[in-house]
């Protein structure tokens, strides 16, 4: 290779390397890849400005110790894997909080507006499975913030010129190629199987594209609207991720889903309501009448059952999320408790604005979180204790990578193996992979976890594409034609799908899914429900077959319903790989619960194991096998910190309600 | 007296071509918004006098207006789709019209394109230069009082709802509109941002720059983030103004 440019090949074309995905994860690696001269094709479903990262409000983690409570890295470290109930492979945990910090500060140099300390410093707030002050917060939209600093950075990329070997300027070529409003349509493989590109679709006008990249990374989010209404953005469908698995990518850890404690029930949208708002002293509770029908604000002291706080005295509100969500969805579902005959429990931070001082204070730091709640629920937050109910957050799993330890038991930077998925060449980072959050990920470790992917991945792709003996750019173009050639007539085919074969609608078959996979595969999960979900995924799948694009005649233009028809078929294939690992992981772990196996509902049970450290303390890996997923099981590395039992410090769980009347029982489940 | 339908006219069309309006009725529940009655159009892609029809394509994402996709023109006003509660629209059943932006070339439907705001983002060098993303310690100090005038500059989501109702953003102009103009005064505030504020505001004397805004102030009434875009304007005036004159002794 040395006698050819890097850069450019013998027709001047760039070699360049391919970002599917502007999320936080997808942006750090096109700054990492520029940082290290290498030009990206950046694709994305819609403008990076506008990915999913946004919605995040609440934070993101760095042990900075400001308030001097001796905090440091590697307790971030321990309560990540803690909190993630130990299935995290520690070397990248480890990598992840001594690196939080610097990216903190990397983003603040980047112009985020944080807030401050009166000294001028960044200012930390409390989070979920802590007990020190480590999240920074950019007011309640930090997610906002932190995509638009790294969006603005790749925005410079944009406007600066490609530099040959020799540090010539490259004429009309830029460091970064936004493609934006593109959707992932496949993989370009190898003959040995090695990724060389990807094929991608302009949804402004249907037009299938070949791309080749010495080095292809998907950082596509998560799977959120399988389980139909959540938290997510409407893009999160997992689609990328799903074409990955079909051509041969191992999806680890898909069963799973973290379900986030607090949104606002409604028919589009599960509306998040952040973990902040407990962060700040916001307080979980129910009316102790199960029949109360009063409207929260008008129920006294004495009469409201703060569970949490019951049961969890040390953590109080702020227990990690698999744990609140089974809480509230225990109490309100199985014992029957109610906020104003409605199927939730009330989040409140009323006592907080009972002087104006502590209402401009909570203003302060939650407005844009309970602008959301006074905007879409109609109701003032500030006055009334708001109605709230567990909901789909986030994915756990995700396409599995790889990493390399150091010899200090950390990630080792810098290896090509870092962010590495099964196939060769093709990286994951962001929530599309699986790799820092173990059975749970703590609030405001994701935000870090995409940004410190990100960092790793660059350099990964980078060692990567030096150490190829052939660039993308100089294989015949027949490999490209050929998946080319695939996907086009793919689509044609589900855009020429109407008549009376064609029955069923693909928007009505994804609400159906959805609806299965909330109630079923969500919080609590019962093996006979879970068969259940397995045989109606197989019939649902016929059904996609027979699922009509709703607009054949549009060609050439913008055509939502039939691109909807490849999210769906994805859909349906990430479902099936998630029902699986739940169906067959027997034991209960983070998010992953099922109340058969839990030894505190049936202490007498020899067969309710809880977390079975012996047995299960393995990573999922599911293949795609034509049909469905193959699960195997991989050993977890925990060569940092042995295995505690996840405690938070719970006080008997049957304990009632001081001051209940003993006489109403357990509700009807 | 609600009734337990909802009723929207839509003006629909391809790129470049004739509009049609299509009114459709679906059934009404309880916190919807708009975006919920095209997903129930999806579901049932049939007119209100029983024609059937394609699904009408729309631009969305994150349904908790921070994203800026879903903008359109609601009921004769611009904004988010999302934060569009049929309640508020239609308490009585009155029909809800949902229209495309006007100031950019439509795509199809209800998508128009907004590809000239970002380009307006790079003319501004909206951006803060750093050296790298590599370690070099912690951030400038930022005073509370400054952060809490620069956290909602920075609250833009691009959106486009202020240079629809500018009367000088149109096809016949280079005005890149306030948004630009307010984001300009967000960089210059910061520490390290100012390192450039010459640069920028060069930027905004050019070509679709400042002079072009004749001070109407209907942006800042339907900007849905409450960006305080008329104020933007007048600090960057008085900016602009400075460099005109005395520019030339800075530049030195
Ligand atoms: C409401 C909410 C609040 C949250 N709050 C917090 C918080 O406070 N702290 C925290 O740490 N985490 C939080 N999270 C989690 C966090 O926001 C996400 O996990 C994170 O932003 C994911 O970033 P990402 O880069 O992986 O992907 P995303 O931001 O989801 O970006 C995905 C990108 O991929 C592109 N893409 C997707 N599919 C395709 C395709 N098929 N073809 C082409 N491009 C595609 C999209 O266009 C987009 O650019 C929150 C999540 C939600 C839902
Ligand atoms: S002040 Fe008027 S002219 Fe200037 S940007 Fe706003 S609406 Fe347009
Ligand atoms: S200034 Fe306001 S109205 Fe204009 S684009 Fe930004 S958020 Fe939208
Ligand atoms: S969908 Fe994001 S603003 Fe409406």
């Amino acid at each position: 290779m040395a006698a050819k440019s890097s850069i450019l090949t013998q027709s001047n074309q760039v070699r360049r390397a391919i970002v599917v995905g502007g999320g936080l994860g997808g942006l750090m690696t096109v700054i990492k890849l520029c940082e290290a001269g290498i030009p990206v094709d950046l694709l994305s479903l819609v403008p990076v400005k506008r990915s999913h990262s946004v919605c995040a409000q609440g934070g993101i983690n760095a042990s900075v110790n400001v308030k001097g409570e001796g905090d440091s890295p590697y307790t971030h470290f321990y309560e990540t894997v803690k909190g993630g109930d130990f299935l995290a492979n520690q070397p990248p945990c480890k990598g992840m909080a001594d690196a939080a910090p610097g990216i903190v500060f990397m983003l603040d140099r980047m112009g985020v507006p944080f807030n401050r300390t009166p000294e001028g410093n960044l200012d930390f707030r409390r989070f979920g499975g802590t007990l020190f002050h480590r999240t920074a917060f950019a007011g309640a939209t930090t997610g906002q913030q932190l995509l638009y600093a790294l969006d603005e950075q790749v925005r410079r990329y944009e406007t600066l010129d490609v530099e040959d070997d020799r540090g010539v300027t490259v004429p009309g070529e830029k460091m970064v190629r936004k493609f934006e409003f593109w959707d992932l349509a496949g993989l370009v493989l190898d003959d040995s199987g090695v990724c060389r590109g990807v094929v991608a679709q302009d949804l402004k006008n249907g037009e299938m594209r070949a791309f080749r990249g010495d080095a292809v990374c998907l950082a596509t989010g998560g799977p959120g609207l399988v389980f139909g209404r959540s938290t997510n953005s409407v893009i999160n469908t997992g689609s990328a991720a799903a074409i990955a698995y079909k051509q041969g990518a191992i999806y680890a850890n898909g069963e799973f889903i973290q379900v986030h404690p607090t949104a606002i029930p409604a028919a589009d949208k599960l509306r998040l309501i952040s973990e902040s708002v407990r962060g700040e002293g916001g307080r979980v509770w129910v009316p102790k009448d199960r029949k109360d029908r009063r409207h929260g604000r008008d129920i006294p002291e004495a009469e409201r059952y703060y569970f949490l706080e019951e049961r969890y005295p040390k953590y109080r509100n702020l227990v990690p999320r698999d744990i609140a969500s089974r809480e509230i969805f225990r109490t309100v579902i199985h014992e029957g408790y109610s906020a104003e005959g409605e199927q939730a429990a009330y989040l409140d931070v009323t006592h907080l604005c009972k002087t104006a001082a502590g209402k401009s204070a909570v203003r302060k730091k939650l407005e844009g979180v309970l602008e959301i709640y006074e905007k879409f629920a109609g109701a003032d937050p500030y006055e009334n204790p708001m109605k709230i109910f567990p909901a789909v957050h986030y994915s756990m799993g995700g396409l599995w990578v790889d990493f390399e330890k150091g010899a200090d038991g950390s990630l080792k930077p810098g290896s090509a193996r870092n962010q590495a998925t099964s196939i060769p060449g093709l990286y994951a980072t962001g929530e599309s992979d699986y790799q820092y959050h173990g059975a749970n990920r703590l609030g405001a470790n994701s935000l870090l976890s995409c940004i410190y992917g990100g960092m790793v991945t660059g350099p990964a792709m980078a060692a990567w594409r030096d150490a190829q003996p052939q660039s993308a750019f100089d294989l015949s173009s027949t490999l490209f034609d050929t998946e080319h050639k695939r996907r086009v007539d793919e689509y044609a085919a589900l855009g020429s799908r109407s008549g009376s074969d064609y029955s069923v609608n693909p928007y009505q078959l994804h609400e159906k899914l959805g609806e299965m996979m909330l109630q079923k595969v969500t919080v609590e999960r019962h093996d006979a429900e879970l068969d259940g979900v397995l045989s109606s995924l197989q019939d649902m799948k016929a059904q996609w077959r027979k699922a009509a694009a709703l607009d054949p005649a549009a060609k050439g233009t913008i055509n939502q319903p039939t691109v909807f028809l490849r999210h769906l078929d994805g859909m349906l294939a990430l479902a099936e790989v998630i029902a699986r690992g739940a169906r067959d992981r027997e034991e209960c772990r983070g998010a992953h619960y099922k109340p058969a196996l839990d030894p505190e509902l049936h202490p007498d049970d020899p067969k309710a194991v809880g977390r079975d450290d012996a047995r299960w303390l393995k990573t999922t890996l599911a293949t795609f096998d034509g049909e469905g997923p193959a699960l195997r099981y991989e050993a977890v590395d925990v060569s940092l910190e042995p295995l505690a039992k996840r405690d938070y410090g719970k006080v008997s769980a049957a304990k009632p309600p001081p001051g209940e009347a003993a006489a109403q029982g357990p509700a009807n489940t | 007296m609600a009734t337990d339908t909802v009723t929207l006219k839509i003006k629909r069309g391809e790129s470049g071509g004739a509009s049609r309006w299509e009114e459709f009725r679906v059934p009404r529940k309880p916190m919807m918004n708009v975006i919920s009655c095209l997903m129930e159009i999806q579901k049932h892609p049939v007119t209100a006098d029983g024609r059937g029809t394609t699904p009408v394509n729309w631009e969305s994402s994150c349904l908790e207006e921070v994203c800026g996709a879903c903008t359109m023109v609601i009921n004769g006003r611009v904004r988010q789709a999302c934060s569009a509660l049929v309640k508020d629209l239609s308490p009585k059943g009155e029909p809800i019209t949902l229209e495309p932006m006007t100031k950019f070339p439509r795509e199809r439907d209800l998508v128009v394109n907004r590809q000239r705001m970002f380009d307006a983002l790079r003319t501004t060098k909206a951006w803060i230069q750093i050296d790298g993303s590599h370690q070099l310690g912690a951030g400038p100090k930022v005073s509370q009082d400054d952060q809490e005038v620069m956290y909602p500059l920075s609250r833009c989501m691009t959106c486009g709802c202020c240079v629809e109702a500018c009367p000088n953003y149109n096809d016949r102009s280079d005005f890149m509109g306030p948004q630009v103009i307010s984001l300009t005064r967000l960089y210059n505030m910061h520490p390290s941002g100012r390192m450039q504020a010459g640069a920028r505001l060069d930027a905004l004397m050019g070509a679709g720059g400042i002079s072009d805004c004749g001070k109407a102030q209907n942006c800042v009434q339907v900007c849905p983030k409450g960006i305080p875009l008329t104020e933007s304007i007048s600090v960057m005036g008085r900016e602009t103004i400075k460099r005109a004159l005395f520019g030339w002794l800075l530049k030195g």
